[in-house]
C-alpha cells in the first residue's frame, strides 16, 4: 500500500513536470493553430544551453536560468518572426514540414556541437534530498518542480482568461482576420507567444534536465509525452493539459513498478484507452 | 479626406476592382450600393489593408497609407465594421470591447458611455458574444469599431438579416455616431435606406464605378440601371 502511494505521488510529480512541457504545445496549437515538431528538441536545447552557461559562469542550474530564460524568449521571438510566421496561418501543413524540417536541423547541430554523449544537470545534493510524510518519502527536487509548474500554469491561466494579452490571444485563436481589424497585429503577437513557450521550455528543461540525462536524440521523446499531456487533455484548454501531464507520468511510474522497462509502454496504453473512450480529451472545450 | 485613386484590386488572378476612384470627407456619410459580387466590401477591405493595394491607391489627409496592415490604419482612425459581425466567440460582449478600447486611439466613445446610451448592451455585457440576437451583435459589432475611436467608420452590410427593428436601432447607434462629426461609409442592400442615410452615394457594378451623386438628387431609374448593368 505504502509503495502504492509513494508511485502514486512520485507519479504525479512526474505528471507536473511533462504537463509544463506540453503547456507550450498546447498554447502553440490553441493560439496559433501551429503544430510545432520542434518541441520536444528545443526543450534539449534549453538544457544544452542550461549547461554550457553553467560551465562557462561555474553557477548552479537555477541560477542559469536567469540568463537561460531570456536568452530562450528572445530565440522563440526571433524563430517565429523570421521563419514560422512565414508558415503560419496556411493551413496545417506547412507548419508541420518546416518544424519536422527544423527539428532534425536541430538534432544535428547539437550533435555536432555537443557530441552524442549524454549529459545532465548537476544540483549538488538538492537531486538527492527527501523528507518523510506520514511513512511516504517526497523527494524534495520533485516537489519543487511540482510547484513551479502549477504556479506557471495558475499564470498562463490567469493570463488568457484576465488580461489583455488573453483577450488577444483569444481573439487570434478565434479568427485571425477579424483580430486585424480590431488591432491585433499578429505576427508581432506570434512573436511574443512563441517566445513565452520558449521561457517556460527553459524553465522545463532544467528542471527535466537534472532529474534526467539528455542527449541531442532526446527531443523526440519528450515531444511524444508532450503531444499525449496536450491530446488527453483536450486541445485549447490549459488545465486540461495539466491534468493530462499528470495522468500520463502516474500511468508510467505504475508502468515502471511493473517492469523497469514498460514505463513509457503504460503512458501510452493510457493515452490510447483513454483516447478511445473520449476521442476529443479529457476536457475539451465545449464547441461552439 | 480619405480617398482611393484608380485603385485596382485582385483576389489571386481574379480582379476585383478596376480603377476605381472614390472619396468620404471628414463628417460626411457615403453609401456604397451594387448588386452582390459587384466589390463594395473589396473596396472597404483594400481601404484598410486586409486586401493588398499599391502604395498611393489610398490617400488619407493628403498621405499615401495604400497596403499599410489593418492595425495601422486603425491607429491612423479608420474602422472596419465587418460584413457578418465576426464577434469573437470565445470572448464576452465586455471583452470584445475592452480588447478594441485598448488598441484604438483614445476619444469621445468609451465603453461606459456606450453602455448607457444602449443599457440593453450592459445587460449582455457579461454573455459571450455568440450568445446573443442577430441584431444585439450587430450593436456590440459597431459599438467594437466605435470604442477605437476612428474618424472614418466602414460598415459592411450592417442590415443584413436583421429584423426591421433591429435595424433600426443599428441605424440609431450609427447616427448618433454622425452627429459627432465621424465619417461613415455604408454598405447597403436596401437602396432606398442607403440613400435616405446618406450625403451622396456610389452605385458599384462589376469593380467599377457606374453612378455617383447625391443621394438626395438621386433619380431612382438612373440607380436601378446602374444597378442592375441594364
Amino acid at each position: 500500500m505504502q509503495i502504492a502511494i509513494e508511485t502514486l505521488v512520485g507519479g504525479l510529480m512526474l505528471g507536473a513536470l511533462y504537463a509544463l512541457f506540453g503547456l507550450g504545445l498546447s498554447l502553440s496549437l490553441g493560439v496559433m493553430r501551429m503544430i510545432n515538431i520542434a518541441h520536444g528538441d528545443l526543450i534539449v536545447l534549453g538544457a544544452y544551453l542550461c549547461s554550457v552557461i553553467m560551465q562557462l559562469l561555474g553557477v548552479g542550474p537555477f541560477l542559469s536560468l536567469i540568463l537561460v530564460v531570456p536568452l530562450m524568449f528572445v530565440i522563440g521571438m526571433l524563430l517565429q518572426s523570421l521563419l514560422l510566421n512565414r508558415v503560419v496561418g496556411g493551413g496545417t501543413l506547412s507548419p508541420l514540414l518546416l518544424t519536422f524540417g527544423l527539428s532534425i536541423v536541430l538534432q544535428n547541430v547539437l550533435q555536432e556541437t555537443f557530441s552524442a554523449d549524454t549529459r545532465s544537470l548537476q544540483a549538488g545534493d538538492l537531486a538527492l534530498r527527501g523528507f518523510h510524510l506520514g511513512g511516504v518519502s517526497i523527494g524534495l527536487l520533485p516537489l519543487l518542480s511540482t510547484v513551479v509548474s502549477v504556479v506557471i500554469f495558475a499564470g498562463t491561466n490567469w493570463l488568457i482568461n484576465g488580461s489583455h494579452l488573453g483577450r488577444q490571444a483569444r481573439a487570434v485563436a478565434d479568427d485571425p482576420a477579424t483580430a486585424r481589424l480590431v488591432g491585433v497585429d499578429d505576427r508581432n503577437f506570434f512573436a511574443l507567444i512563441t517566445g513565452f513557450i520558449l521561457a517556460v521550455i527553459a524553465i522545463a528543461a532544467v528542471l527535466y534536465g537534472i532529474r534526467t540525462p539528455f542527449a541531442p536524440s532526446s527531443g523526440p521523446e519528450r515531444l511524444l509525452y508532450s503531444f499525449e499531456a496536450v491530446v488527453l487533455g483536450g486541445l485549447g484548454n490549459i488545465w486540461g493539459t495539466f491534468i493530462g501531464g499528470v495522468i500520463i507520468g502516474v500511468a508510467q511510474l505504475f508502468g515502471a513498478k511493473v517492469s523497469s522497462g514498460l514505463g513509457p509502454f503504460f503512458g501510452h496504453l493510457v493515452f490510447l484507452a483513454t483516447l478511445l473512450a473520449r476521442p476529443d480529451g479529457l476536457f475539451r472545450r465545449t464547441q461552439r | 479626406m480619405l480617398s482611393t485613386d484608380s485603385v485596382d484590386a485582385y483576389y489571386g488572378l481574379f480582379q476585383a476592382l478596376f480603377g476605381l476612384s472614390f472619396s468620404v470627407s471628414p463628417g460626411e456619410t457615403v453609401a456604397l450600393i451594387g448588386s452582390n459580387g459587384a466589390g463594395k466590401s473589396t473596396l472597404l477591405k483594400t481601404i484598410v489593408g486586409a486586401v493588398g493595394v499599391r502604395r498611393d491607391g489610398v490617400r488619407l489627409d493628403g498621405e499615401d497609407v495604400g497596403g499599410d496592415s489593418e492595425p495601422r490604419q486603425l491607429a491612423r482612425g479608420v474602422a472596419l465594421v465587418p460584413e457578418g459581425r465576426r464577434l469573437f466567440g470565445s470572448l464576452t460582449v465586455l471583452e470584445n470591447l475592452q480588447l478594441a478600447a485598448r488598441n484604438g486611439r483614445s476619444g469621445p466613445w468609451t465603453i461606459p458611455r456606450l453602455m448607457q446610451e444602449f443599457p440593453v448592451m450592459k445587460e449582455f455585457q457579461h454573455r459571450p458574444s455568440t450568445a446573443l440576437s442577430g441584431g444585439q451583435q450587430q450593436l456590440v459589432a459597431i459599438s467594437r469599431a466605435l470604442v477605437c475611436n476612428p474618424s472614418y467608420l466602414l460598415c459592411d452590410e450592417i442590415s443584413l438579416g436583421l429584423s426591421p427593428l433591429a435595424v433600426n436601432e443599428v441605424y440609431r447607434l450609427l447616427s448618433r455616431a454622425r452627429s459627432e462629426g465621424l465619417a461613415v461609409v455604408l454598405v447597403e442592400q436596401n437602396v432606398t435606406r442607403a440613400l435616405a442615410e446618406s450625403d451622396r452615394f456610389y452605385c458599384i457594378q462589376k469593380g467599377r464605378v457606374a453612378l455617383s451623386g447625391k443621394s438626395a438628387e438621386a433619380d431612382h431609374a438612373k440607380v436601378a440601371q446602374a444597378y442592375f448593368g441594364m
